[in-house]
């Protein structure tokens, strides 16, 4: 039998990182997600790898945009402030194809906002919290095995895509504790090479430079269709979702992350009670899962999409739902008190159950 | 080819056979052909990166035929670290203008050098962005018009010229700072030897080294290419003198 630990959220993401092959972190200290850089200032020297705690949130990212650039398997965590000061490298990282793992432990805002749970940074991480309009891979764990697996899935299709992917957890998710399997990693044998990473020229003719700036009549253009045509691949290949229950259901409830969790439960609440509730779980958000829920609704019109903040993915869901389809919300925006537990939304599936 | 005719002058192999795009009397171009040859004298063309930075050298990778990274403005140094960090073996180096170093990119350059990150800063003080059209730069001199101080840099309201390889002098991690300028021919040989010895150390492992070169922006200084250099030597270097800073290597 595989051996089982109990393991911290935070812990989870180093560990899969570093079984990844990540062999170079750089951080800032900011709470709920201290675990993880802290974990890392241990364990890369016992690998062989690089954990520098930068100066700032700034300073931190441009590092993870250096070390990914020169073809290293990177990684940077932080939590919503320092996610929005790691945005100008972000839209770098982006702009320029450089492949790293950014994880983002969220709490609420806006501003200083609080530290405990929140979800309140969906937006950010999906729509693209830096300038000039790009995506990430974003993908939404909701167990401690799922932040360890996923985390390794993020190196490979960063890799792969050469676009910077973002593990976005909460509070919850990285200070609880948890089973884990931590399978072995293996590499997909079809990862492209790196051959556009500075390495110093060695023998290559041309040099390579790993740059955003596109000033040539038309080149912007060009290369932002590029990066368009990326994200159309991912939509295509890389959908990643749960869906429970949609055979018989009259409500689909639509949850990501730490707040599918409590959803579960009330799901199982109700299904004991009799009523029929389905579940869609989006595990990328980007891309996002569109086609499941307009197949889905085109069944069960009613969706109630429960969020840990005032409404963020829902608009998502309506989006992608079947016009005509009736999506609710319930949410609660963060802090102290503000997390709802199974029966607040086990009340909720009652009420939306009826009318 | 006659036995007698001898070379005595050409392009360094580290940089592209093409024009540049700099303002004529602009000390860029000369400060890029001290740091190609630089490169060409230490034969390490073949494993050296370059970070570019966000400023009228924006455009290093057209010049220079090594491996660059764009760095975002002012995050040089950062961007240099992780490039040094993945391979220690490479020469790394960041070549910055006062805007980016001194401004908005403060933080990372002191924590660059307070970390003794074994880099090589090339860092031109022009007294100005010029990129963006002369405003006014934390080097701007004193009484100086630029195009955000219309009435000349007050330094009661605009705060005083920062002396940057002074200041990172003061830092332990700091293996060497000096400055130099570029405006005579004596003295942009000096400059080269200067920036040499910077990429030098690197070889060496000795630590994060720092050249600040005093040049012309005769385009936003308003000034013909003659009277812009002149500025350089009557001006520039009594508020920013010329000298070695620091220098771990001379300690016995
Ligand atoms: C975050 C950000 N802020 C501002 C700018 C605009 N900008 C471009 S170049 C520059 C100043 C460059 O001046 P300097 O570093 O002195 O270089 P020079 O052009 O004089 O060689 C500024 C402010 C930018 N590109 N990015
Ligand atoms: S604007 Fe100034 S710094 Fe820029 S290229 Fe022209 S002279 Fe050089």
């Amino acid at each position: 039998m595989k051996k089982r630990l109990f393991v911290k959220g935070n812990e989870a993401i180093a560990m899969g990182a570093i079984e990844a092959g990540c062999r170079y972190y750089f951080g800032y200290p900011i709470t709920p997600q201290n675990d993880i850089p802290e974990y890392m200032s241990r364990e890369m020297p016992l690998v062989g790898g690089t954990f520098v705690q930068a100066e700032s949130e700034v300073a931190a990212i441009n590092m993870v945009l250096g070390a990914g650039a020169a073809g290293g398997r990177v990684m940077t965590s932080s939590s919503g402030p320092g996610i929005s000061l790691k945005a100008e490298g972000m839209s770098f990282m982006a702009g320029s194809e450089v492949p790293a793992v950014i994880v983002n432990i969220q709490r609420p805002g806006p501003g200083l906002g609080g530290i405990d749970v929140s979800q309140a940074d969906y937006f950010q991480a999906v729509k693209g919290a830096g300038h000039g309009g790009y995506h990430l891979i974003v993908l939404a764990p909701h167990s401690v095995q799922e932040l360890y697996d996923l985390t390794m899935l993020a190196f490979d299709l960063s890799d792969r895509y050469r676009i910077p992917a973002m593990i976005l957890g909460d509070a919850m998710l990285g200070q609880m504790k948890e089973a884990l399997v931590p399978n072995s990693y293996r590499a997909p044998e079809d990862l492209p090479a790196k051959d556009w990473a500075v390495t110093g020229k060695r023998g290559r003719i041309r040099s390579n430079a790993v740059k955003s700036l596109y000033l040539g009549d038309g080149e912007l253009e060009a290369h932002n269709w590029h990066l368009h045509a990326k994200y159309e691949r991912l939509k295509e290949r890389e959908i990643r979702f749960e869906a429970t229950g949609l055979e018989d259901a009259e409500l689909i409830l639509t949850a990501f992350g730490g707040a599918a969790r409590i959803v579960k439960t009330a799901i199982a609440m109700a299904r004991r009670e009799g009523l029929k509730v389905g579940l869609i779980r989006p595990i990328t958000l980007y891309p996002f899962p569109a086609e499941i829920y307009r197949k889905a609704t085109a069944e069960t019109p009613k969706v109630l999409c429960v969020e840990l903040n005032n409404g963020q993915m829902v608009e998502d869901v309506r989006l992608s739902a079947h016009p005509g389809a009736d999506i609710r919300f319930y949410g609660r925006p963060g802090g102290t008190g503000s997390l709802p537990n199974p029966e607040e939304i086990f009340e909720q599936i009652c009420k939306h159950y009826k009318d | 080819m006659d036995s007698n005719v001898q070379t005595v002058f050409q392009r360094p192999s580290a940089l592209k056979e093409v024009p540049t795009h700099y303002c004529a009397g602009c000390h860029h171009g000369t400060v890029h052909r001290l740091v190609a040859e630089a490169i060409d004298l230490l034969d390490v063309q073949q494993q050296t990166v370059g970070i570019g930075s966000v400023g009228c050298s924006v455009l290093l990778y057209d010049y220079f035929d090594i491996d660059v990274v764009e760095a975002p403005h002012g995050r040089a140094p950062a961007v240099a670290t992780g490039v040094k960090r993945v391979h220690p073996d490479n020469v790394v180096f960041t070549y910055q203008g006062d805007g980016d170093l001194a401004a908005i990119g403060t933080a990372e350059i002191i924590h660059a050098a307070n970390r003794g990150e074994p880099i090589t800063v090339i860092f031109l003080n022009n007294t100005t962005y010029g990129m963006t059209g002369g405003q006014m730069a934390p080097t701007t001199l004193p009484g100086q018009v630029t195009t955000t101080s219309p009435y000349g840099r007050d330094v009661a309201k605009e705060g005083h010229p920062i002396r940057v390889a002074e200041l990172l002098a003061m830092l332990d991690g700091t293996g060497f700072s000096a400055r130099v300028a570029v405006d005579t021919p004596k003295r942009a040989i000096e400059a080269g030897r200067t920036i040499l010895k910077a990429f030098e150390m690197q070889v060496k492992k000795q630590g994060f080294a720092f050249v600040e070169v005093l040049g012309a922006c005769p385009t936003n200084w308003g000034m013909s290419p003659i009277d812009a250099n002149a500025r350089v030597g009557n001006e520039m270097m009594d508020f920013f003198p010329l000298g070695v800073y620091k220098d771990i290597t001379t300690k016995g």
